[in-house]
């Protein structure tokens, strides 16, 4: 939303349009009713995706139909099983998020309302692509299939934690899935994943990367650092802003003042420019597959703004209703992605209510009892625990010696 | 033997690891078509081609960032920072990135990435080409910090270095690249030629890393040192006369304990030199390695010998230098305590 430039002289800071107490009211958020822009090909012009970089693509209209240049060609069968992994992503989340309640877990961060970003682009992806995701994108996880057992175990750090309790819950590493190991340090892998798609182009290998970033961390200094290598060597990689609208409790025009989008960043570099609906899963997926079709065939980086909203809170840390009105989730004007994907495949007459029912409880039941033999394994507060002395391993390939007598004096002081 | 300045020796361990093994790479600012500003990479381009030699955006940050990725995705990246000075815009990705992800993915990705970069004083570069900052460095877990003090050295540290699966930060002291010092910077500089440090053989050696070099074994005190100020503790050694029991580190992290402990028990006196700024320098941990290990063995307090805690001056770069007479003032009066 441009704000007035009045008072230019003076000191301004950007403030978003609601606040606790207030209204919220997106109509200054256009909802574009045609399903445009145009699908260009994919290995055209940067130029030609500069409009891209501001308007929206989109599929599904909220009634369920599809419509436009960009409905991929996707069967019922491939449309349902998206709709039941970001069912069982929202299941894991929620599951999860009472646990840490209990004190079972430290922390926990979900991804509600943007379950479509990630299955969707999983979705999109081959599984030699490599993803560089940030904490909100479990979602691709349950998409390529890894175990739910083993996410559940991380977050627990407990004796079947794959990472031997090195890394918090939800900063997943998942080699095995083409999934990045996760740094808390915001925007750190985006240059690395065009590190990793130099590689793969320099291997002649086929695979590309995947980098994802929320919209407040493009301020850091790596978001320009990944587009300006990514185009000065064409990089095989997409990268993905999140704008799920707050980074914690700052609204997005924080990290970019009165810029027209996220997408449009891209522009200046000479990448390709996608804006998409980012709870509408067919709109991700199109927009992944368009851009992954350019990075391997060539064709170098693509910006993708996923154009979403953050439906609860940041992490279990923090409680939204101290800085965003209680129902902002509520009338965010695209609606929640599950709710969207199931009223089009009710239109098609591939889903009903009934379905919708019993795959929730399938799901909650399935979360239930993973997260039951995962708790069986331990908790970070409670037993069966971790060998401690797993912390001094992994350090380095071989541990210098000033560690190995680290790890002794700490034998001795267990005694 | 090839003689080789500690340049070409540089060169000539990209070389032959890029003969040897298509996943080894360099890059860097003017490192491609121009062979970098010291020259380091002249020629590697022209012989390996565009894809493993190349010019990058000035980013050290970016620079630092695609080689972990790099490495990450099963090649061997050799990163050049220009100065060492220009390293704090990559030290995110190097600190937090490069030296954690084996730890945090407990071993699910590796980073077996080098980064070399000049450092030091003794080329009027001032506050901003003169820096030595191993200390930022040694104090992050799951990083190897590693600096020679000549061409032998250099070439089989740097090969070591490269065929290293962790994280590799590599010192270069560029007082050194042309030849040695001898700890007095009124004399003229001579070139490696002659110097037996300077004799390389040609193809493939490692030197370890951890490992130090006795530069002279004495009885009289240990002079722990590395890089440039190997040279200064030799020259006042030998005028002084005395027989000291000189360490070369050539690494930092990991560090040649036993080379110190057993050299300062056998001679009781400890002298510790480094170029960087004093407080919280790596002497400092070297002096406290020292304490806990040989303190009854001690027959004077340990004495380190630094540059000043002022950023390198330009005009006064060799009175801020730890040179011959700081360091004869130390040594002297370590050999002279009771
Ligand atoms: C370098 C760095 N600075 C600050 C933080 C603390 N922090 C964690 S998440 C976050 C907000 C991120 O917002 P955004 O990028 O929009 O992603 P979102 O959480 O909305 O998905 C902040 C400031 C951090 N983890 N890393």
């Amino acid at each position: 939303m441009a704000t007035p430039k009045s008072n230019q002289s003076r000191m301004y800071v950007p403030e978003p349009p609601f606040r606790p107490g207030d209204t919220p009211d997106y109509s200054h958020i256009s909802v574009p009713t045609d399903h445009t822009p145009h699908r260009p090909d994919p290995m055209c012009d940067d130029h030609e995706t500069v409009e891209h970089a501001l308007k929206l693509i989109r599929v599904m209209r909220f009634n369920g139909e599809t419509a436009g240049e960009w409905v991929p060609g996707l069967t019922p069968d491939v449309k349902r099983k998206m709709l039941k992994d970001m069912m069982l992503t929202r299941a894991m989340d929620d599951r999860m998020f009472a646990m840490q309640r209990q004190g079972k877990m430290s922390f926990y961060m979900k991804s509600r309302g943007e379950e479509a970003v990630s299955v969707g682009h999983a979705y999109a992806l081959s599984d030699q692509d490599m993803v560089f995701p940030t904490y909100r994108q479990q979602g691709i996880l349950i998409a390529r299939g890894a175990s739910m057992l083993e996410m559940m175990n991380q977050c627990l750090s407990n004796s079947g934690d794959p990472l031997q309790g090195k890394n918090i819950p939800v900063l997943y590493s998942f080699r095995k899935h083409g999934f990045f190991s996760i740094s808390g340090n915001l925007g750190t892998q985006l240059i690395q994943a065009v590190g990793w798609g130099m590689a793969e182009a320099y291997k002649n290998e086929d695979g590309i990367a995947s980098a994802f970033t929320g919209e407040g961390a493009t301020a850091e200094g790596d978001f320009h650092y990944a587009l300006n290598f990514a185009s000065t060597y064409r990089a095989p990689c997409i990268i993905n802003v999140v704008n799920n609208q707050w980074a914690i409790s700052s609204f997005q025009g924080i990290a970019m003042g009165d810029g027209e989008s996220f997408a449009a960043r891209g522009t200046g570099y000479g990448l390709a420019t996608l804006r998409v609906d980012g709870n509408d899963i067919l709109a991700v997926y199109a927009a992944t597959q368009w851009a992954a079709e350019r990075a391997r065939q060539g064709g170098g980086a693509t910006v993708i703004e996923h154009f979403t909203y953050r439906a609860e809170g940041h992490s279990t840390s923090d409680d939204p209703s101290k800085y965003r009105p209680a129902n902002e989730s509520e009338v965010w004007p695209f609606g929640d992605p599950v709710e969207r994907l199931k009223t089009h495949l009710v239109k098609i007459g591939e889903w009903d209510d009934e379905q919708h029912e019993a795959f929730a409880k399938e799901a909650k039941l399935f979360v239930r009892e993973t997260y039951k033999q995962a708790e069986a394994l331990g908790t970070v507060e409670h037993g069966p625990q971790l060998d401690d002395f797993t912390m001094f391993e992994q350090v380095y390939a071989d541990p210098p010696e000033l560690l190995l007598e680290q790890k002794e004096m700490f034998r001795k002081e267990l005694g | 033997m090839p003689h080789m300045s500690m340049i070409e020796a540089i060169r000539d361990a990209m070389d032959v690891k890029m003969s040897q093994d298509a996943s080894v790479l360099t890059f860097g600012e003017d490192v491609g078509y121009f062979g970098g500003v010291f020259r380091c990479t002249a020629g590697l381009q022209e012989k390996h081609g565009l894809h493993r030699c190349f010019d990058t955006p000035i980013s050290e940050g970016g620079i630092v960032g695609i080689a972990i990725g790099m490495a990450a995705n099963g090649l061997r990246p050799v990163a050049e920072i220009q100065f060492a000075d220009y390293i704090y815009p990559g030290y995110d990705q190097i600190a937090s990135e490069a030296a954690r992800l084996r730890y945090r993915s407990n071993g699910d990705f590796i980073c077996p990435l080098t980064i070399r970069t000049p450092v030091g004083g003794g080329i009027f570069g001032g506050p901003t080409h003169s820096q030595s900052p191993e200390a930022l460095f040694t104090h992050i877990a799951g990083l190897k910090t590693v600096i020679p003090s000549n061409p032998y050295d250099a070439k089989g540290l740097l090969i070591a270095a490269i065929e290293s699966d962790d994280p590799v930060l590599f010192l270069e002291p560029k007082r050194l690249y042309n030849g040695p010092f001898d700890g007095d910077h009124e004399s003229p500089s001579v070139s490696w030629k002659g110097h037996a440090l300077g004799d390389v053989p040609s193809g493939h050696y490692t030197v370890e890393l951890g490992k130090a070099r006795h530069v002279s074994e004495g009885p009289d005190v240990t002079i722990i040192a590395y890089g440039t100020m190997v040279w200064v503790a030799e020259a006042v050694a030998a005028n002084l006369g005395i027989k000291a029991d000189i360490l070369d580190l050539r690494s930092l992290v990991p560090l040649d304990l036993d080379a110190i402990e057993t050299s300062v028990k056998k001679t009781g006196r400890c002298v510790i030199l480094h170029e960087a700024t004093r407080t919280s320098g790596f002497g400092a941990e070297l002096m406290s390695q020292v304490q806990e290990r040989c303190f009854y063995h001690l027959e004077a307090p340990i004495r380190r010998v630094t540059g000043w805690d002022t950023p390198y001056p330009h005009a006064q770069e060799w009175a801020y230098f730890p040179g011959q007479k700081r360091v004869t003032a130390a040594v002297r009066e370590v050999l002279e305590a009771a």
